[in-house]
């Protein structure tokens, strides 16, 4: 039986870059087989998938190979018979869930735009399917959403509307890239199992791109590892995971660092502690309408000791990034306080000007978090302006020292932020954070908008690092595989309140809490794997 | 939608009585006695004092101001110093000839400049674009008053199709007033088309690199469906803008215009008050100009969520 | 490549005006101001490369000494602009609250009335001299420099580095002076190129209509104003000060696009 999607031999250039996006890429999915291609970014994973249906960026081309659909040869078609191809034979899903709806149709426009053009069906037959498959996909009051606009739906909702956009047309092939990644921990599992299920009830073939190993183990049959524009490895997907033959797919493997916790610790007096801590979020363009100030998170008992890492676990919206913020002294509390080694830390206060030294915070953005006028020394030698006289040749060692640490070499101290990686910018702002050896950093998913590969890097970085110089730590993720690798304790928070605590080992394996069990669920495991 | 509407009707309120305010204001800083100013040589304290009794200026200034807003509101906008004549009127007559030629040039403008951009846009870095952006920048280059001045002298002197001095109203004449707006409507259209077709075009390169044009194109539409169904509606709502900026501007700006091709409009009438400083000519034309804006403005944001359904909810 | 162009096309017109406004403060060709019946309405011809005007006076002369008070008329009203709505919109941007707000309305209110307008009713009341055109086209173009000033300041304190500034122990001044203020120069930048181009424009027409520099100082606006008269006779008179303007406006709108571009990727590096 022929293969419903044949590429050989796939070349595709871009006019801005010297060499080729994908190199001479072979690859065929049969029909109602999930395949995966799994790879991080500028891997060319995403360029093999638009070129399939011809929508390759401007500046982006095919130069060689083929791609066969169905046995027919995909360069020979003409314009208008590509085009009945678009949508009716292969769907295409992409990743912005916020950008990929026509922000200014409605949805019900937008679903039988598809139906109008690839089938005959009457007005009525098609505004009927549509609707069914709306609430297929889980909208809930199908029929008037028929009338709504895009940007009145949430990220989850609209990318089940794509789904539905797609499978309406019933396509022989279904491109998936990345489909959700822009999304909640908790909604990601429900997204895919509706987008696999319904793909197997009409035997739907799908072409799944991801990063996530994870996701890719879970969900498909055939696996391809794809780095710099190569295919390094392909093969059936239980293989590959437990098998890999290739360097990198090991390395993409590898396990996560698992965290020695130091057994038992003494009962010092913690290091931060907040007591019922409240902060407001106060809108600064008042009116009328719009409410004054909105209560972001409530009732925040927390202690931080010594030398300990809490990890602070919850979705976008729980308040966390609040919660870190307000530990470091950035937000106002409306309500209770904040003590930093047992005394409540007033502004003009005397144990201010050690609460500033000591307590320190790296961002989750790399590239919005070094300022990018100054260079790598001079932005890392900042923080020691504050701490007494030191002659510039002592802060220079001193900022040499800790590039080091950090595993960048000297002459980065004369670079600038834009000449550097987006996991090397990390590193720079963790010893921009540690150079003046503080007590205590909250580390707002720091490796959250690194590649999988470098995220292993940083984290086994920070491991090391927090174990010599045994710095107290509030990490805060939503991505639980990232916190069981670098967390003393759990504690998790939703809508603004925090829900459980307890060791890592105590959450993971016995969770009190309802929510607790539905984020632990919610995780998207792959077999653990001998590297 | 009902709250957004709501919300700019409400807004505009205060935005005209802080314009109203302005206005006001500005007059009252000019330096110098009106009152001798009117009289100038026949002034003795006695005629000054009962002039400005008259005139209302011996009292308070926010007592004078009221009296001006009521008088307003009623339609009252007082007398012009020079020649005597009430000036809602004047000013009423002079606003017909003005818009007259104003909105046919934004109409035109728009219609013209809108397709060029959005086409060159599309065809990036092809020889439409690139001739489109240079045509674009070179037109924004020529002023107004040197445009007209060409025109006049190739197409009113050196070949007579036009008449150089005079003026029939459209209102009066159909025919024969059209034969008097076309130049002064061309000098501006060559002017405005270059700054429309720029803003049409940036914002149509925007859109293009969102995802969901890709999505359209990969449903299998049409490229003139994608373009005229997701492109271009998405990208029109900052041309929308500017469009209602230009008309209320060109208003403003139009003196320059009238006096080369000598039409009767608020513009000139504006610069002669200035000149024989009639204040309450030049009180009155701020006010009307304004307040035109205003409602302009409010128009083009009404309009507005066609384009973009996002303004619409806070 | 396109960029390079701008730059230079837009730049060496732009130092071709500056060097003629400045040559003509120690020499011109003939004197601008000098009266002759001989020589009225001359076409243009070997010894008056443009003309002459109804009085006699070389073009020519006229308009290199036209250039340094146009030019020099826009660019002290660009600098007021400059000076005036980045104080505003920083202070606006950057503490928020009460002042941004106030501010907000004053803009609105201003930015209600169309520009050249708000220009005519500022003349009407500063007067029409050298420093009451400053003054008026400086505070009609000030509101928008506000504005968006404050959106850059806004959007730069946003980021992380500001707060890591903070977290660092920096007062709040030395944030702002070291940290938000320089990676909010390029839009300025941007802005008063741009700005120049319409302040300039603004310059000559309130010339043109007779409120600018009072004849017989040249303007290239006044002059074009006094070319209507004598125009079908001498259409000279029209077209070079209007040439005159038009190159330096395209050169002001290509050099604003040029630093545009040549800033925006760096900017989107960051």
């Amino acid at each position: 039986m022929t293969a419903l999607l044949e590429i050989r031999g796939l070349v595709i250039e871009s006019r801005n870059s010297a060499a080729p996006l994908v190199r001479s890429c072979n690859l065929s999915v049969n029909r109602g087989e999930v395949v995966g291609i799994v790879g991080e970014s500028g891997s060319g994973k995403t360029m093999v998938a638009k070129s399939i249906l011809g929508l390759l960026p401007p500046g982006v081309s095919q130069i060689a190979g083929s791609i066969t659909l169905d046995g027919k040869d995909m360069a020979g078609l003409s314009l208008r018979e590509l085009r009945s191809i678009r949508g009716g034979t292969v769907g295409m899903i992409f990743q912005e869930p916020m950008t990929s709806l026509n922000p200014s149709m409605t949805i019900g426009h937008q679903l039988e735009e598809g139906l109008r053009l690839h089938r005959r069906y009457s007005r009525d037959e098609r505004r009927s399917r549509v609707i069914d498959m709306l609430a297929r996909v889980g909208i809930r009051d199908a029929e008037a959403a028929l009338d709504r606009h895009p940007h009145q739906f949430s990220g989850g909702m609209r990318q089940r509307i794509m789904i539905a956009s797609v499978m309406l047309l019933e396509p022989a092939l279904l491109i998936a890239d990345e489909p959700t990644t822009a999304l909640d921990a908790l909604i990601q599992k429900d997204v895919l199992d509706l987008m696999i299920g319904l793909a197997r009830e009409k035997n739907t073939a799908i072409l799944f791109v991801s990063h996530d190993l994870a996701m890719i183990s879970r969900y498909t049959q055939q696996t391809i590892v794809m780095a710099q524009g190569e295919i390094v490895e392909s093969g059936r997907t239980a293989e590959v995971m437990t098998r890999p033959e290739h360097p990198y797919t090991r390395k993409l493997l590898a396990s996560v660092p698992r965290r020695i916790t130091v057994p038992g610790r003494s009962p010092e007096r913690p290091i931060i502690e907040m007591e019922g801590l409240a902060v407001d979020y106060r809108n600064p363009d008042r009116s009328f309408w719009k409410p004054v100030s909105r209560r972001i998170v409530e009732n925040i008992d927390l202690s931080i000791y010594p030398g300990e890492v809490v990890a602070l676990v919850g979705e976008s919206g729980s308040g966390k990034t609040t919660v870190g913020r307000a530990a470091v002294g950035l937000l106002r509390s409306v309500a209770g306080r904040v003590l930093f080694e047992g005394k409540p830390i007033k502004r003009n206060g005397d144990n201010y000007a050690s609460y500033r030294r000591n307590c320190q915070m790296v961002f989750q953005d790399p590239y919005s978090s070094l300022d990018p006028r100054m260079t790598i020394g001079a932005l890392v030698a900042e923080p020691l302006r504050m701490t007494g006289a030191m002659t510039s040749a002592e802060k220079r060692e001193r900022v040499l020292a800790m590039l080091n640490e950090v595993n960048l070499t000297g002459d980065f101290a004369n670079r600038f932020p834009h000449q550097l990686s987006g996991g090397q910018r990390q590193r720079v702002a963790i010893a921009r954070a540690l150079i003046g050896t503080p007590k205590f950093i909250v580390a707002d998913e720091p490796v959250s908008a690194l590649d999988v590969t470098v995220r292993a890097q940083v984290l086994e970085l920070f491991n090391r690092l927090q174990q010599r110089h045994h710095f107290a730590c509030l990490f805060i993720s939503h991505d639980l595989d990232v916190v069981e690798a670098v967390a003393d304790r759990v504690v998790v928070m939703r809508a603004g309140e925090l829900v459980e605590s307890g060791t890592t080992e105590a959450v993971f394996s016995r969770p009190r809490h309802e929510y607790t069990c539905r984020l632990l669920n919610a995780r998207i495991r792959r077999e653990s794997v001998e590297a | 939608m009902l709250r957004y509407f709501l919300q700019r009707l409400l807004w505009s309120v205060p935005t005209v009585l802080l314009v109203a305010v302005s206005v006001f204001a500005l007059i009252r800083l000019i330096p110098g006695d009106p009152a001798l100013l009117i009289l100038g040589d026949r002034a003795t304290p006695e005629t000054l004092d009962a002039l400005r009794q008259q005139l209302g200026l011996d009292q308070g200034l926010t007592v004078q101001f009221i009296a001006w807003l009521g008088h307003a509101l009623r339609g009252d906008l007082g007398h012009s110093i020079l020649t005597g004549e009430p000036i809602l009127p004047l000013i009423f007559d002079r606003f017909q000839v003005s818009f007259a030629v104003v909105l046919p040039t934004v109409a035109l403008a728009g219609l013209l400049a809108v397709p060029l951009g959005t086409i060159a846009a599309w065809k990036q870095g092809s020889a439409t674009d690139i001739v489109t952006v240079a045509g674009a920048t070179l037109l924004l280059s020529i002023p107004t008053f040197w445009m007209g001045l060409l025109i006049l002298l190739l197409f009113g002197m050196r070949l007579g199709w036009f008449p150089i001095v005079g003026y029939v109203s459209i209102s009066d004449d159909w025919l024969a007033g059209l034969v008097y707006l076309v130049m002064p409507i061309s000098t501006l259209v060559v002017h405005e088309v270059g700054g429309i077709a720029r803003m049409a075009r940036a914002s149509t390169l925007e859109v293009l690199r969102l995802d969901y044009v890709t999505h359209a194109r990969a449903k299998g539409l049409s490229e003139a469906r994608v373009l005229l169904h997701h492109v271009f509606r998405n990208a029109f709502g900052p041309t929308w803008t500017l469009l209602g900026l230009i008309l209320g501007n060109l208003l403003g700006g139009i003196a320059i215009v009238e006096t080369i091709f000598t039409i009767p409009g608020l513009g000139r009438l504006l610069v002669e008050a200035i000149f024989a400083r009639d204040y309450p000519v030049i009180q009155g034309c701020l006010l009307c100009i304004s307040l035109f804006y205003v409602a302009v403005n409010l128009l083009i944001d009404f309009v507005y969520p066609v384009f973009d359904p996002r303004v619409a909810v806070s | 490549m396109k960029l390079r162009f701008n730059l230079l096309a837009g730049g060496s017109v732009m130092a071709i005006v500056a060097i003629a406004a400045l040559t003509a403060l120690v020499w011109t060709p003939h004197d601008p101001l000098a009266l002759s019946f001989t020589t009225r309405l001359k076409p243009p011809g070997s010894a008056f490369p443009f003309g002459t005007d109804e009085f006699g006076r070389d073009l020519l002369s006229r308009l290199m000494a036209g250039a340094g008070p146009s030019l020099g008329i826009s660019l002290l009203a660009v600098l007021t602009a400059l000076t005036i709505g980045i104080t505003l919109g920083v202070v606006s941007g950057y503490w928020r609250g009460w002042p941004d707000r106030l501010l907000m309305m004053v803009t609105d209110a201003l930015m209600a009335f169309p520009g050249i307008l708000l220009a005519l009713g500022l003349l009407a009341i500063l007067g029409a001299h050298m420093r009451g055109i400053v003054l008026a086209l400086g505070l009609a173009f000030a509101p928008a420099v506000a504005r968006i000033m404050r959106g850059t300041v806004i959007s730069v304190r946003e980021r992380e580095f500001v707060d890591a500034s903070r977290l660092m122990g920096n007062s709040e001044l030395f944030t702002l002076a070291r940290h938000v203020l320089p990676n909010c120069l390029a839009p300025i930048i941007v802005l008063a190129t741009s700005m120049m181009g319409w302040a300039l424009l603004a310059e000559s027409a309130l010339s043109f209509l007779g409120l600018g520099l009072a004849p017989p100082a040249p303007t290239w606006g006044n002059m074009l104003s006094a070319s209507r008269t004598f125009l079908s006779q001498a259409p000279w008179l029209g077209i070079f000060p209007g040439l005159a303007i038009s190159l330096t406006l395209l050169a002001m709108n290509l050099l604003g696009d040029g630093l545009r571009d040549l800033l925006d990727p760096r900017m989107r590096g960051l």
